[in-house]
């Protein structure tokens, strides 16, 4: 079996499982945020249970709409507030520690062996600790609030191997948009995508964060990468509770195994406005842009701002552009700060704000306005996503948004590193 | 007779409802701003009981469960596609709202053709050229969510028993 279908055999209570099987699976924690925790609480509310089924592994954080922008967003965190007060969640964080998909990992609760779900897509992330993670919606999470379980199909996996080493300021962001150009947004629909290999076995944890991230933009049910020696060291401190290392047998069946060169990867980027619509950046170099984003659940991280932070060093953002920079989590704000990154950011003319979601849906800060084009090291660029369906969204790696933030145009960032 | 509303691939949930309008939690607003994003008049246009056709990927983004209960709320009885992203397969079978598979389904249907469904049969014909064609059977618990009008209902029920 393979590392996924392993972790669901487990939660299952089985020796095995097949791909295609549907299972009950126990959840080991639960995840809900402001946007996504209002419609489970209804959810939940209509189902008639009294008491949630364990108050100390259902996590809440609030992120898409931190500080409040709107007297909508506010009743939100009202709302949450009081559920979580009324139910006696342990693990409420309220607007204080950021992006739910940092913040998970950071505080510990994404751990190899476990089924970690979450009411927002993105909750793939974790599969880079070694955890079975996926995403759901409000009523769904409203069935894991009263019973602690939910039903899935056991997917297919689809096995990745990354060979060679990204050669900086290439980043995991470039190879993962170069796989899902490969791929399509549907191409790994329903499956499990797992990462191996000596590019993998090299990259820190920020950036298997970031590549597990995205799968969900190739339709994929989770990512996932066995745990190793770095990952142990990641969770050193920070895990919540004791897990079980799992890995996928040597005799694993995959549908499909793909192979991709690191060496060879150039700076990548997704033009508008589909995620697979994917070129290399030299191919659209010039291309003139109103503001560059660096943050969100793909790209807030410490490495992220770190490189931007390289690249911003001594220079401006040109004065036709809005560099808004918004670190994923409190832990990130705090060592990009310590360390000095954020004084060059902001000294380079870079507008960082509070940890959460940022300028990632239109829904917060950052909007777009008719005609305006964005550079954003964020996950989506589905029409009218950051704003006015009449703006337009690239995505690229932080490397390459905070080149292009100098230059005012879409830039490689190789003309920038040396 | 309900009308076909015919979309591409990959119709993302921020195409069938836009991040800005979730914070204000409203059903019929999110039903008044449904499919904004690429057909603005489409929430004044539709009738109780159209049907969207689509292509493939459909409700392909975000875990937002807005998206099933904004096409309920503007009046679609069903979605046909040729294949579902995961996240809104399961948000629309548990929101009641039919969705069915069907390849090859977005070559055969024009705007406002008339549709007929039969799902415990497994077909789609469209009135226009009297073509009829298969969808893929649900599974029989999915069916009995649906009888149900969605998850909240079906597990009330059960959760009775």
């Amino acid at each position: 079996m393979t590392i996924t279908e392993k972790i669901l055999a487990k939660a299952a209570g089985k020796k095995e499982v097949t791909p295609g099987e549907i299972i009950d699976a126990k959840v080991d924690f639960a995840m809900m945020h402001d946007l996504t925790g209002p419609l489970t609480v209804e959810s939940f509310e209509k189902i008639g249970v009294k008491k949630v089924w364990d108050p100390s592994r259902i996590v809440i954080t609030f992120d898409h709409q931190t500080p409040a922008s709107s007297i909508d967003a506010a009743k939100n965190h009202i709302l949450l507030r009081e559920f979580a007060n009324k139910h006696k969640i342990v693990h409420f964080y309220d607007m204080f520690e950021g992006i739910c998909h940092q913040v998970l990992p950071e505080k510990g609760f994404a751990l190899p062996g476990k089924v970690v779900i979450g009411a927002d897509s993105h909750t793939v992330t974790y599969g880079a600790l070694g955890c079975f993670a996926t995403g759901v919606g409000s009523t769904d999470m409203a069935a894991i609030l009263a019973t602690g379980r939910l039903w899935f199909k056991v997917p297919e996996s689809i096995k990745i191997i990354a060979r060679g080493v990204l050669k900086p300021p290439v980043m995991s962001k470039d190879l993962i948009l170069h796989i899902i150009g490969d791929f399509g947004m549907d191409g790994a629909t329903y499956q499990a995508v797992e990462f191996t290999g000596e590019c993998i076995s090299k990259m820190s944890i920020d950036g298997r964060l970031t590549l597990c991230n995205m799968v969900v933009e190739m339709g994929a049910k989770n990512g996932i990468i066995e745990p190793d020696a770095k990952t142990l060291q990641w969770l050193k401190g920070r895990a919540k509770e004791k897990f079980e290392i799992i890995k996928s047998d040597a005799d694993a069946e995959y549908k499909t195994t793909k192979e991709y060169d690191a060496n060879k990867l150039e700076p990548q980027v997704a033009c508008p406005h589909s995620v697979d619509n994917i070129k290399s950046v030299r191919e659209v170099e010039g291309e003139e842009i109103d503001q560059a984003f660096i943050g969100t659940c793909t790209n807030g991280r410490l490495e992220d701002l770190k490189i931007a932070a390289k690249i911003l060093k001594g220079k401006k953002v040109s004065k036709k552009v809005r560099l808004i920079v918004v670190p994923a989590s409190a832990e990130v704000y705090r060592e990009a700060l310590d360390s000095g990154i954020l004084k060059i950011l902001v000294n380079a003319g870079a507008l960082v704000e509070s940890p959460g979601c940022g300028a990632c849906m239109g829904c917060h800060i950052g909007v777009l306005g008719p005609g305006e084009v964005s550079i954003s090291a964020s996950n989506r660029n589905f029409k009218g996503r950051q704003g006015s369906p009449d703006s337009k969204v690239y995505l690229a790696s932080p490397a390459t948004v905070a080149a292009s933030a100098i230059t005012g145009k879409i830039t490689d960032p190789r003309d920038f590193y040396a | 007779m309900p009308r076909a509303w015919v979309y591409g691939d990959h119709i993302s949930t921020d195409d069938i409802i836009a991040g800005r309008y979730l914070a204000k939690h409203d059903w019929t607003e999110w039903g008044k701003h449904a499919m904004e994003n690429i057909d603005p008049d489409f929430s004044k246009r539709v009738k109780p009981g159209d049907v969207i056709i689509a292509g493939k990927n459909f409700g392909c983004g975000s875990s937002r469960e807005q998206a099933p209960i904004a096409l309920k709320a503007a009046g679609v009885s069903a979605v046909v596609a040729e294949s579902f992203a995961r996240i809104f397969y399961r948000n629309a079978i548990n929101q009641g709202l039919p969705v069915l598979t069907s390849p090859g389904i977005k070559n055969e249907f024009q705007n406002g053709d008339e549709v007929e469904i039969n799902m415990s049969e497994g077909w789609i014909k469209n009135l226009r050229t009297n073509k009829v064609l298969k969808v893929q059977p649900l599974p029989n618990f999915v069916l009995e969510i649906l009888k149900e009008g969605g998850l909240i209902n079906y597990l009330k029920k059960t959760l009775k028993k």
